[in-house]
C-alpha cells in the first residue's frame, strides 16, 4: 500500500466474494455438523456420552454463530446470524456434503467427528494468523475445541475399532461410508485459490498429508482398514447437496420460518 | 452375547489453584481415560474446574457403615480437642 490514506481505507473496502464465501463454508460446516450432533441429544448410548455430544454439538453452533455474523459484516447487506442460518435456500449453503449425511450410528456419527475434527485442528492453526483479525480470532478459540473433539473422538475410534466383533464392523462401515465424503475437503476449487491468495486463510487441498498424518496412525491402532480413493465426489461446497440436506433444513428453519425474526 | 457394565469411577475436581480436590459425583466408563474425558464432560461444563481427578469407584477403601459407634462416637464428648479454649492474639485472624 503506497501512503497511509490508502492503508485506513483498506477497512471499509468490501470484502472479496470469494471471501466471504470462505468464512460462509466454514460456517455452514460447523452449523449443519452441531444440527446433526444436535440430533443426539437424549438419544446417546449412555448419559455421560450424551453430555459429550451435546457439548461438541454446542461448540459447533458456537462457531458457526461468529463465523456466520462475520460472514454477514463482510457481505455488509445487513444480514445476521439467524437470517444466515434459518433463512437461506439449500443450494446457498456452502457446508461440505459430509457434513449432512445422518448420523446413522453412533460409530458413523464418531468417525465423522474424527475425520472432521482432525481437519479443523490443521485448518484453525493455519486460520489463526489469518489477515482477516476477525477470523483469526475465532480460529483461536475454536482451535482448543477442536483439539478436545479430536481427542475425544479418537479415543472412541480406537475404542470402537478395536473392541467387540460388532462395534468394529460398525466402525468400519462407517468408514467405508464416510472415507469417499472426505475427498471434496481436499478437493481443488476457485475460492480456495483466492482466499490462499489473498493471505486470508489457506487452500484446503494443501492440509491433505498433514491431516492423513493425523488420520492414518489412529486408523491403524483401531484395527480399521482405510478404503481406496474411487472418483466419488461431492459438491456441497458449490450448494449440490445431498438428498439428505433438505429433511435437515425444514427441521432446522422451521421456528424462524414459522415465527420470523423471534428471538429467545 | 455377553454384556458387561462399565466400570464406576469417582470424580474429584479442583475448583482452583490452590484449593483441594473435593469429591463431586461419578460417571460410568470403560477405562481410565474415557473416565476423565466423560468426567470433564458432565462436571466441568460450567468452569467447575482447572483439575481433574478419577478413581475407580472399586478402589475405594471404605469405613465400615456399621462400624460407627466404635469409630466415631468416643470423639463425642472430647470437646477440649476443638481449639476454643484459649484466646487466640487479634493479629492470628482466621485460625
Amino acid at each position: 500500500m503506497a501512503d497511509d490514506m490508502t492503508q485506513t481505507s483498506v477497512q471499509t473496502v468490501a470484502a472479496s466474494a470469494e471471501h466471504i464465501e470462505y468464512v460462509m463454508r466454514l460456517g455452514d460446516n460447523a452449523l449443519i455438523l452441531g444440527q446433526r450432533l444436535s440430533e443426539w441429544c437424549g438419544h446417546a448410548p449412555v448419559i455421560e456420552e450424551d453430555l459429550a455430544l451435546a457439548n461438541m454439538a454446542l461448540d459447533l453452533v458456537g462457531q458457526a454463530r461468529l463465523l456466520l455474523t462475520h460472514a454477514g459484516n463482510l457481505e455488509g447487506k445487513g444480514r445476521d446470524e439467524d437470517q444466515m442460518a434459518f433463512l437461506r435456500v439449500e443450494r446457498d449453503y456452502r457446508n461440505v456434503t459430509m457434513m449432512e449425511v445422518p448420523n446413522e450410528d453412533f460409530g458413523r456419527t464418531t468417525v465423522r467427528n474424527f475425520l472432521y475434527s482432525a481437519f479443523q485442528i490443521l485448518l484453525w492453526q493455519k486460520l489463526a494468523t489469518s489477515s482477516d483479525t476477525e477470523l483469526a480470532a475465532i480460529a483461536a478459540k475454536s482451535l482448543k475445541e477442536a483439539r478436545y473433539h479430536f481427542n475425544h473422538s479418537a479415543e472412541w475410534v480406537i475404542r470402537l475399532g478395536d473392541g467387540t466383533e460388532v462395534s468394529h464392523a460398525k466402525t468400519q462401515a462407517a468408514l467405508d461410508y464416510l472415507w469417499p465424503y472426505t475427498a471434496e475437503l481436499f478437493a481443488a476449487n476457485p475460492t480456495d485459490e483466492a482466499v490462499s491468495a489473498a493471505g486470508i486463510g489457506p487452500a484446503w487441498g494443501e492440509l491433505e498429508a498433514e491431516w492423513e498424518a493425523m488420520v492414518l496412525p489412529v486408523f491403524v491402532q483401531a484395527t480399521l482398514v482405510v478404503p481406496a480413493r474411487t472418483p466419488f465426489k461431492t459438491f456441497g461446497k458449490f450448494g449440490r447437496h445431498s438428498e439428505h440436506m433438505g429433511h435437515l433444513l425444514a427441521v432446522m428453519q422451521h421456528m424462524q420460518r414459522t415465527y420470523p425474526g423471534a428471538q429467545w | 452375547m455377553e454384556r458387561k457394565e462399565w466400570p464406576l469411577w469417582e470424580v474429584f475436581i479442583r475448583s482452583r489453584n490452590g484449593l483441594d480436590h473435593k469429591h463431586c459425583g461419578s460417571v460410568h466408563a470403560p477405562d481410565a481415560k474415557m473416565a476423565l474425558q466423560m468426567a470433564r464432560d458432565v462436571y466441568t461444563r460450567r468452569l467447575e474446574g482447572v483439575s481433574i481427578w478419577v478413581v475407580k469407584a472399586s478402589d475405594i477403601v471404605a469405613s465400615d457403615p456399621d462400624a460407627k459407634p466404635e469409630l466415631f462416637d468416643p470423639a463425642e464428648d472430647k470437646i477440649y480437642r476443638h481449639p476454643t479454649f484459649y484466646q487466640l492474639p487479634d493479629e492470628v485472624n482466621h485460625m
